[in-house]
């Protein structure tokens, strides 16, 4: 078996066995209305958490995921409901503000050579700072526009709906598999964050890749913003604090390697179905305070870090070896 | 093979840093389908000269011509599309991409834009066939040995552009099966044409492999001949810099006191790949020199004496007591003291002050929460300064303003101040000026009859003979002999180095 591949097959089994073991008490869960609104409520966590894996598999971070969501939402809010712009030209506009903000952190983690947890930490207060300077109070957004792509959905058998932002959640993450695996902007990712010296010496364009990757996840996280927008109908700066932890655990729970260039797009997906079942569980359950989710996540993740450790031990016997055998050149 | 018009020609190419001269005028020939080792100890200029022909550097004065035309390759990317390509030591792939991503990231054939992984998996198995190498290109690189990630990275290089290709030190995690290997492929690589610049510090292997031999020292060439030419000894002459016959036998090498009992005994220390067997005594009040050309091993038996790293065989004794080394931690509590070879990656902290980094020792070895009250500190830091002869206004001055000679002596003070039984001096006056140097050898000694144990590691031969007792010769990871006494001086550490 290849290594590579070992955590996200360990992430596929623990999510079938969540999953059966709510299946077995709630027989509800094999019903197509509880996995549709798996997709729907965890769309946004999923958009974004498919750009965060971009960024992780790079090697970087990107703790402005949060906020750039709520700044998105406020600005929407804003541009629909005080300048009565139609919705999709404000989220156009959303977006092109969104990418070029995550180009910027990109632009300046490379050339200023900033980690990008410091830059990122500056991006999440600018973004968290710019929604509450526009509105303090949570905007409602009244447009037909809204009401009509609600009622857009398809209808499963046993009346399941699979909403417009479910299925665009869905083409983020085909788009971001065939990113990941198929182009060469994907491979130089992963080359990036497997080695980045080597990956620059054996020719990939490292300035570009990051500042690309970087304005893909804040992109991505733009789009997630207009997702939340679409679900909650309004614009609320205090909204989503957080999501970007929420996000990384769904990429670690998938089998990406914290150190980059180790990740896969379909395991970020399994990992935010894993955090759908937990709390559809305890939704169900009824008696189970619903912070109970954080507590499962948080033993989730533990045990995933344990077992990434693990594996890179395992497979970094070779990795030592060879710095060791590197060593002589210094004698 | 001679009145070829060479593939690769440097004239008068030189390069500064600062006041140093890295490489001064060097005429270097390569002709197509030979292997040209380029040999030289450390400071010779040899990286300095691959560094300027893949354009890591910029040359400042002389020229590169290949094929007859002047080249200026700008960086590693120019030189490789001009047809040159370099693989190093420490092998530049990404350990976490497939095989097959490594040999065509950044050029992977495509289809509609998106990567035709097929032919990216059929291509790169195709290509290393021709090396004699079927593996399963879909692996991860990182589970491959060290010596198919090597041909990867050559095969990568080749395929890319191939005229010249560069190895640097490629053989130095290699076993004897893969070195042979390797060869194999070099080989072949010259019977289509290609030449080959090996860098290597493994003479035996030069004698197997290379067709014609430059010798550089100290950033300029020294000679150059076939190999069939130039003998060993010969070379290693070029290479230190010292005739045979010049060689004025030493002779005044002191005869201490030696007490009968070794302080440290090393019995069969060995660790696979970095050292083979290894045995060593050393009594209170004896010096003990390493010597051995770069590579030989030398440092690796300091880093396992120290418990830098762990030995896979052997065993360690302290007054006869077997003691174990997991960490220094474990060799400072037995009274060892390591002053490293690189002062500025491992020695000295430069923001630090001169007392500061003085009883950094001494503080780590009581535990931090036995604190030294600054008196304390004072005083010790006066005494080292004034015992070491350390030239700084006050012990409060950061020693990254103190000069190179000073540096070095800090470090010393810093183990002294610890009271160590057992030192270990890895290259204690490498880079600093002639006066310190004189001083640093005079501390040595001194602290010698004081009833230290020192093992010194030094390529300054004259500098081993002077002040050992006892000088254990290193080459290839091995010890190859002891010398005592009268045996001890330049002549016969070269003989033994030379010679099988």
């Amino acid at each position: 078996m290849r290594s590579r591949i070992f955590p996200l097959i360990v992430t596929f089994v623990v999510f079938v066995a969540l999953y059966l073991i709510g299946f077995q008490r709630f027989p509800a869960f094999g019903t197509t209305r509880v996995i549709a609104n798996f997709l729907t409520d965890k769309s946004f966590l999923g958009i974004a958490a498919v750009g965060m894996t971009f960024v992780i598999i790079s090697g970087g971070i990107d703790l402005s995921v949060g906020s750039v969501i709520a700044f998105t939402g406020v600005l929407c809010a804003l541009l629909i409901g005080e300048l009565g712009m139609h919705p999709l030209a404000a989220f156009g506009i959303a977006l092109v503000i969104g990418a070029a903000f995550g180009a910027a952190m990109g632009a300046v983690i490379h050339y200023f050579k900033i980690p990008a947890f410091i830059v990122t930490l500056a991006g999440m207060f600018l973004a968290r700072g710019g929604a509450f300077v526009l509105s303090q109070e949570s905007i409602p957004i009244e447009h037909p526009f809204f009401a009509q792509i609600s009622d857009i959905y398809y209808v499963f058998p046993d009346r399941g709906r699979l909403t417009v932002i479910a299925v665009l959640f869905l083409i983020v993450l085909l788009v971001g598999i065939l990113l990941a695996h198929y182009t060469r902007f994907g491979r130089n990712v992963y080359g990036l964050g497997g080695n980045s010296t080597a990956a620059l010496l054996l020719g990939v364009p490292v300035g570009r890749t990051t500042i690309m990757v970087y304005m893909l996840s804040s992109l991505l996280a733009t789009l997630a913003g207009v997702v939340y927008t679409l679900y909650t109908r309004s614009g609320y700066p205090r909204a989503t604090i957080g999501l970007e932890l929420d996000a990384i655990a769904a990429v670690v729970i998938g089998g990406t390697l914290l150190t980059g260039g180790v990740g896969y797009i379909a395991g970020t997906f399994i990992g935010v179905m894993i955090q759908g079942v937990i709390q559809t569980y305890i939704n169900f359950d009824g008696t189970l305070n619903s912070w109970w989710t954080k507590i499962a996540i948080g033993m989730l993740l533990f045990f995933f870090i344990a077992l990434q450790k693990f594996l890179t031990n395992y497979r970094g016997n070779f990795g030592l070896s060879r710095k060791r055998a590197v060593a002589p050149a210094g004698d | 093979m001679v009145d070829q018009v060479p593939l690769l020609q440097t004239q008068k190419l030189t390069k500064t840093f600062g006041s140093v001269h890295a490489l001064a005028q060097v005429d270097f020939n390569l002709y197509a389908g030979e292997v040209h080792a380029v040999l030289g100890e450390n400071g010779a200029g040899k990286s300095t000269l691959v560094k300027l022909i893949t354009g890591v550097y910029h040359k400042d004065d002389g020229t590169i011509l290949l094929d007859g035309q002047s080249i200026h390759p700008q960086n590693p990317h120019d030189a490789q599309s001009l047809g040159i390509s370099a693989v190093y030591q420490e092998i530049n792939l990404v350990p976490t991409l497939s095989v097959a991503e490594n040999i065509y990231l950044g050029h992977q054939p495509t289809r509609f834009g998106f990567i035709n992984m097929r032919r990216v998996n059929a291509q790169a198995k195709a290509l290393l066939q021709t090396y004699n190498l079927d593996i399963d290109v879909t692996r991860t690189l990182s589970t491959y040995s060290v010596a198919i990630q090597q041909i990867v990275a050559i095969a990568r290089g080749i395929d890319m552009s191939a005229k010249v290709l560069i190895l640097d030190e490629p053989t130095a995690s290699l076993d004897a099966a893969e070195v042979q290997m390797l060869f194999k492929v070099m080989r072949t690589l010259t019977a289509q044409g290609i030449a080959i610049i090996l860098i290597t510090h493994f003479l035996d292997q030069v004698y197997q492999i290379a067709d014609r031999i430059t010798v550089l020292r100290n950033g300029e060439k020294v000679g150059e001949q076939l190999v069939k030419d130039l003998p060993k000894r010969q070379l290693i002459s070029l290479m230190l810099g010292r005739e045979f016959a010049e060689i004025a036998a030493a002779g005044e090498s002191v005869a201490p006191p030696i007490s009968a009992d070794a302080f440290v005994q090393a019995r069969g220390l060995a660790r696979k790949g970095m050292l083979q067997p290894f045995d060593l005594r050393i009594a209170k009040g004896e010096i003990v020199g390493l010597a051995g050309l770069l590579g030989s091993g030398r440092t690796e038996a300091a880093q396992l004496l120290f418990g830098i790293v762990h030995s896979d065989a052997g065993e360690v004794q302290v007054k006869g007591q077997r003691i174990t080394l997991k960490s220094p931690r474990d060799a400072v509590r037995h009274g060892f003291a390591l002053c490293p070879e690189d002062r500025k990656v491992e020695g000295i902290i430069p923001e630090l002050t001169v007392r500061e980094n003085i009883i950094l020792a001494l503080q780590a070895k009581q535990g931090w929460f036995d604190f030294l009250s600054t008196a304390r500190q004072e005083a010790i830091a006066q005494e080292m300064i004034t015992a070491l002869r350390i030239v700084t206004p006050d012990s409060s001055k950061p020693v990254g303003e103190l000069s190179g000679g000073n540096q070095q002596k800090v470090i010393l003070a810093r183990w002294l101040a610890a009271q160590p039984e057992f030192l270990i001096l890895d290259e204690p006056t490498r880079g600093i000026d002639v006066g310190a140097h004189a001083e640093i050898i005079n501390i040595i000694k001194r602290l010698c009859s004081e009833g230290l144990a020192l093992l010194v590691i030094s390529s300054e031969l004259s500098e081993v003979v002077d002040y050992s007792n006892r000088v254990v010769v290193l080459r290839d990871r091995q010890k190859l002999t002891e010398l005592t006494g009268d045996d001890i001086n330049e002549t016969t550490v070269m003989r033994a180095i030379a010679e099988k």
